[in-house]
């Protein structure tokens, strides 16, 4: 294994059995994320994008295939997902959730507090530390989502649509917020999304996926120089270039699921 | 044109603007233009409504209080079998102030809050093991459906044989009527929890403890506070079976005790001190609730 790769996928597949029939959701998948890289994943809904992520943050096990992740610092957790929709815990102030995974290791409360108020001033969630989630709107859920996973300080930083359910000013702003905290980082991530504009601003390669099963279709690189500024990203030349680039790879795919839909 | 100009200033009067003179010209041109307009007063008369609810809230159980005592006097209720509400009373204050009132209800609720805890934490207990762990539940959901709904009154003689005549078989009693419905509650409460919360612990590594203490138990609160006054109502129901057999003190017993002496005044005394518990109790439970889930009192 390259020392410059922190993941590495060989013939991944995964297969979901029910009664009636089996489900291949991901089929022979081979790729590898760079160290400190940011993959973003696009595909056509039901592609098996979700099962990739669960299966690399061990939520899931493979049918088939290898995955490779290199640790560098064996005492730091190995991946940390933030979930897609509604996963803050509602019985815990914004502070216990974001604090979440230092409560689980044991470390002291003033530490873990001390840890977490550092991550909940850069995603502007300071005012509502003491506050309950139920009380807050779905934008600053999303950060608390995005915070917590930060604070646990992962090898490997996974986001399964994170913006997805969210209006476009706040998805906007969470973009924003997102590349301000992951520049400071440099932690390697995978981050789905159905959108090719938030691909492009976040991502330095975009994975386009099939439609189901999904296989690798294309591996685009995005040479936009960091740090990135959302606007004048999205009116500069090559973002268009690139939209199209990855539309056209990506449509097929969609008119493929859908004539699949209606077939079954 | 002039029709356009006529809607803007309906509109801007519609929004409070006064416009004197317009309106009335507005008026002549068009027969039909609507005004509300709110100069901001009837928060006096929802107030008002609410002090009205309140005294008829108070209002109806005390006519018939008063219908009762006349009632009796005039003969169509019969004392022997129904008293009165003045006669209940007049037995009542005495007892009150003996003592005699307080010691029994003393002793009920010593043996409520007994039962109350010897069912209710392995109830939790065993519900969050049995929500969490689908062996666990495999193993001993078939025996919780079984016994179940088995009458807990059928099993009182039993339990006199095993616990014998003293304080055990009463706690015994309560506990075991209140263990099931706690238990329930408490594994459908952790069976409701999202699986999104799950994956979330597990993927910051939470260990099967954590599973409980950060998870399972505070996911299934709500719930189990729903079996907690579920399992107080048939603490109260129990406890007076309970007394009916060897107690010698009790609210539950004061009542069988009236039934032997056919004393209806002490028996109603005994009745009003059950609901007045039931009362307190729920309170008390309430406003735990409150405390303990803060997270829910602002979703209702």
């Amino acid at each position: 294994m390259n020392p410059t790769e922190a993941i590495t996928i060989e013939k991944l597949t995964k297969i979901f059995y029910t009664r009636q029939k089996e489900v291949v959701a991901i089929e022979n998948i081979d790729m590898t994320v760079r160290e400190g890289e940011f993959l973003c994943i696009v595909g056509p809904s039901g592609c098996g994008k979700t099962t990739l992520l669960r299966i690399l943050a061990g939520l899931e096990k493979q049918s088939y295939g290898k995955v490779i992740i290199r640790a560098k610092n064996p005492e730091k957790p190995l991946t940390s997902m933030v979930f897609q929709g509604e996963s803050v815990f509602p019985w815990m102030t914004v502070q216990e959730n974001v604090a979440y995974s230092l409560r689980i290791r044991g470390i002291p409360k003033n530490e873990r507090l001390k840890i977490a108020s550092h991550y909940l001033r850069l995603m502007g969630l300071e005012g509502f530390a003491n506050a309950f989630p139920h009380q807050l709107s779905g934008g600053m859920k999303q950060r608390i989502n995005v915070a917590r996973a930060f604070v646990s300080d992962p090898e490997i930083l996974l986001m399964d649509e994170p913006f997805g359910a969210l209006d476009e000013q706040n998805r906007l702003l969470l973009q924003q917020e997102l590349l301000k905290i992951w520049e400071g980082s440099g932690k390697t991530s995978i981050f789905i999304t159905h959108s090719i504009d938030e691909a492009l601003v976040l991502a330095d390669r975009i994975m386009v996926m099939t439609a189901h099963p999904g296989r690798v279709k294309a591996i685009v690189p995005v040479d936009i120089p960091r740090p990135r500024d959302i606007l004048a990203l999205r009116s500069s030349p090559a973002f268009g270039a690139l939209f199209n680039q990855i539309w056209q790879l990506l449509q097929e795919e969609v008119l493929k699921a859908k004539s699949m839909e209606l077939k079954t | 044109m002039a029709e356009n100009r006529i809607r803007f200033s309906a509109t801007l009067i519609e929004r409070g603007f006064s416009m004197g003179l317009m309106e009335e010209t507005l008026k002549e041109q068009l027969g039909q233009i609507i005004i509300k307009e709110a100069k901001g007063e009837p928060k006096k008369a929802d107030i008002d409504r609410g002090v009205i609810l309140k005294i008829l809230a108070f209002l109806s159980p005390s006519l018939l209080l008063v219908l009762w005592e006349i009632f009796a006097r005039l003969g169509i209720v019969d004392v022997r079998l129904f008293s009165s509400p003045v006669m209940i009373f007049n037995t009542m204050i005495p007892m009150l102030y003996s003592g005699e009132l307080l010691y029994h209800t003393l002793i009920s609720v010593q043996r409520i809050i007994l039962g109350f805890l010897a069912g209710a934490v392995p109830g939790v207990i065993l519900g969050l093991s049995m929500g969490l762990f689908a062996p666990v539940r495999a193993c001993l959901m078939p025996m919780v459906s079984a016994t179940f709904p088995i009458p807990k009154l059928a099993i009182m003689p039993l339990i006199l044989i095993v616990f014998g005549l003293g304080e055990a078989s009463k706690i015994f009693t309560i506990a075991i009527g209140v263990f099931y419905l706690v238990l329930i509650n408490t594994m459908a409460g952790v069976l409701n929890i999202d699986d999104i919360y799950l994956d979330v612990a597990k993927n910051f590594g939470a260990s099967p403890f954590q599973f409980y203490t950060t998870v399972a138990f505070p996911g299934a609160l709500p719930m189990i506070f729903a079996g907690f006054k579920l399992g107080m109502g048939t603490a109260l129901l129990l406890i007076v079976a309970a007394e009916l057999s060897a107690a010698k003190a009790g609210v539950g017993w004061m009542i069988w005790r009236a039934y032997d002496m056919f004393d209806i005044e002490k028996m109603f005394v005994a009745l009003i001190t059950l609901a007045f518990l039931g009362y307190i109790f729920s309170y008390l439970l309430e406003i735990a609730e409150k405390v303990v889930i803060p997270w829910q009192s602002n979703r209702r």
